[in-house]
């Protein structure tokens, strides 16, 4: 293989995009304030979107619990988006799950509020 | 208004496959762990898109242009995503940077050489917008 063939299949690999662009603009769309988007943005916005799946997948995977290598599961998920600066975006979204039980106790244990 | 993440949602098959070839071989991921990480792409879109706009906003565009994405990664501290992003950006970047150097270049023979490298990334450059255009 020459060196030629090695950089095109680089540059494809950088051009290409496996989420359907047509989503990601609906996906963009449904935001206030944007009248139209730039072919390239939709690309660029596209592109970013996989590389943040691939690097919150591996993240969260990395610095799950340790209980099982061979697993990723939504508390690695959970864990990452409050653990990581990058990820505090998504703690609404990914919140961490707690039993009833010890919700229910710290309601108790707050103090009065005033009004907010 | 803007409607709720749930309901603009990305493939799952597509979705499952990134998450796949980002992790090592062999490696489960819960059902409940690829919902989630869909449903957080789909907010990742929406805050880049937020973010973005403001730029557009600022230079009084009401479209968003490359730039505005470049400028939203920065300032959600995607850095991470910025380097494979910036190596279109820079292959771009460089067109135009010969462009204005064989404007003011002295020597002929580099200018010929340039014009050549010059056309065969344009040829790259129109290719991809068609390809673009058929995708629209």
């Amino acid at each position: 293989m020459s060196a030629r063939n090695v950089e095109d299949k680089v540059a494809v690999n950088i051009k290409h995009v496996s989420l359907p662009m047509s989503r990601v603009k609906l996906i963009m769309k449904s935001s206030p304030d944007v009248s139209n988007i730039n072919q390239e943005a939709l690309f660029l916005t596209t592109k970013a979107t996989e590389l943040f799946v691939q690097h919150l997948a591996l993240s969260s995977y990395k610095s799950g619990s340790g209980k099982d290598h061979n697993a990723l599961s939504y508390s690695d998920l959970a864990g990452a988006a409050e653990e990581s600066e990058t990820f505090q975006f998504l703690t609404d979204i990914l919140p961490k799950k707690i039993l009833a039980k010890d919700y229910l106790k710290s309601l108790e244990e707050l103090p009065e509020e005033g009004d907010n | 208004m803007a409607e709720r993440p749930e309901d603009l949602n990305l493939p799952n098959a597509v979705i499952t496959r990134i998450i796949k070839e980002a992790l090592p071989d062999g490696v489960n991921v819960s059902k409940e762990a690829r919902r989630a990480i869909s449903q957080a792409a789909s907010v990742f879109v929406l805050y880049a898109t937020s973010c973005g706009i403001n730029f557009a906003k600022i230079a009084k565009r009401k479209t968003l242009n490359a730039g505005d994405v470049m400028a939203a990664m920065e300032e959600m501290e995607f850095d991470r995503f910025l380097q494979p992003l910036r190596k279109k950006e820079a292959s771009e970047q460089k067109l135009k940077d010969k462009e204005r150097k064989s404007e003011t270049e002295e020597n002929d023979k580099s200018r010929e050489e340039e014009e050549e490298l010059h056309m065969e990334e344009e040829q790259d450059g129109e290719n991809e917008c068609e390809e673009e255009e058929i995708e629209n």
